[in-house]
């Protein structure tokens, strides 16, 4: 499956693991810092990823000091 | 995961309601948030003119949206803070929403207006952006919401950037820092109202609520944001409430419930020190306001001496 990151841009190929929440603990991702969108829809920890997926992780976090 | 409310197929799932929402249910849970919070805190009425400060992000068009949603009169300002390419990418996607919606949006550019940028201003007081940003973003809001008659004025600060600040305030024992931080500013001599409505919700609630709504926001970082400590407080709080979830809203919404109150003194002594800064009129507690000083400094159009300036040394 194909995984898009930003911040900056890259892209991985990873084998599909079960669900969402596998791939973010195989990426070292806390799920609370990201929202995982498959086909422009967001998705949930408990779906269950197939190996032609396209899935962006996008972060959250932002914000200066103030 | 089901929808905790309709029982349709979940599309996000919010760990400290240890719940799954489908779309149209998460958006009403944001807007029942937003609703929440102006109501508990006393925010601000029904009739009031309200200008929302917006920089083209997730938070800041997701609360204006929500409040246009909630039917308040809500209008934007934007800032122009002169950071490279990622000013021209914030200032575009803040004005194709509002354009979009056919909303007002007012805007000021920093360079045009006052004569200097953010980099500018860092270089000059040798401090990091942050700090040269925040300030003059502060005396812009407060300016553009009082000299255009805004009752409010409404800031994007979510849970998460709440929750860092205490943190923050709390690690350094910053008293006055702690007096002051609260939902609501109330409005004194000089200073606007100023009010957080999206303290109830987290920046991952808010991500969300802009994917499904289709709000267009810039999902880059600032650039000079990059590695500051707010960040690494963030963060730190991530991480414990992946352990624990619930954490941080028990963290912010504990402090406000009983910590606050015990601090509010120091904050209401340090307003009561404040009079008319002698070159903008904004008020201060020294002889010249910060941010005249940071301007003195970044345009040097007027000499640093005549007005007493003293800069701090850059921390190594």
């Amino acid at each position: 499956m194909k995984v898009v990151l930003r911040n900056p841009r890259r892209e991985l190929d990873v084998p599909a693991p079960k669900t969402v929440a596998q791939l973010l603990t195989r990426l070292e991702v806390v799920p609370e810092s990201v929202l995982v969108i498959r086909n422009d829809t967001l998705v949930t920890g408990d779906e269950r990823l197939r190996d032609d997926d396209v899935v962006e992780i996008r972060p959250v976090m932002s914000g200066g000091a103030t | 995961m089901k929808c905790r409310r309709c029982k349709a197929p979940a599309v996000i799932d919010v760990r400290r309601h240890n719940a799954g929402f489908c779309a149209d249910c998460f958006t009403r849970h944001c807007r029942e948030q937003v609703r929440r919070a102006i109501n508990e805190h006393d925010m601000f009425d029904p009739d009031a003119r309200v200008l929302v400060a917006v920089s083209g992000g997730k938070d800041s068009l997701g609360l204006w949206q929500l409040l246009r949603e909630l039917d308040y009169e809500a209008d934007g300002l934007y800032v122009g803070l002169g950071i490279g390419e990622y000013s021209d990418r914030s200032g575009d996607a803040a004005r194709a929403f509002a354009a979009q919606r056919g909303w007002t949006l007012l805007e000021v550019d920093l360079r045009d207006t006052y004569g200097f940028d953010v980099p500018a201003g860092a270089q000059a007081i040798r401090r990091v952006p942050c700090s040269a940003c925040g300030m003059s973003k502060r005396h812009v809001f407060n300016d553009a919401a009082r000299s255009n008659g805004y009752d409010v004025l409404a800031t994007g600060h979510n849970l998460d950037d709440e929750a860092a600040v205490l943190l923050g305030n709390v690690l350094r024992w910053e008293t006055g820092y702690l007096g002051r931080q609260h939902p609501v500013l109330p409005e004194a001599e000089g200073f606007v109202r100023k009010v957080k409505p999206l303290v109830r919700l987290s920046e991952r609630e808010l991500a969300a609520y802009c994917v499904l709504t289709g709000i267009d926001y810039i999902v880059e970082e600032c650039p000079m944001a990059a590695g500051n400590r707010h960040l690494g407080y963030k963060e730190l709080l991530n991480g414990i409430e992946e352990r624990s979830p619930g954490t941080k809203a028990a963290f912010l919404f504990g402090f406000l419930e009983r910590g606050h109150e015990r601090f509010a003194g120091d904050a209401v002594e340090e307003r009561e020190d404040l009079h008319p800064c002698p070159e903008c009129g904004s008020p201060t507690p020294g002889d010249v306001c910060g941010f005249c000083r940071l301007r003195a400094r970044a345009t040097r159009s007027i000499p640093v001496e005549a007005i007493g300036v003293q800069v701090p040394e850059a921390t190594p």
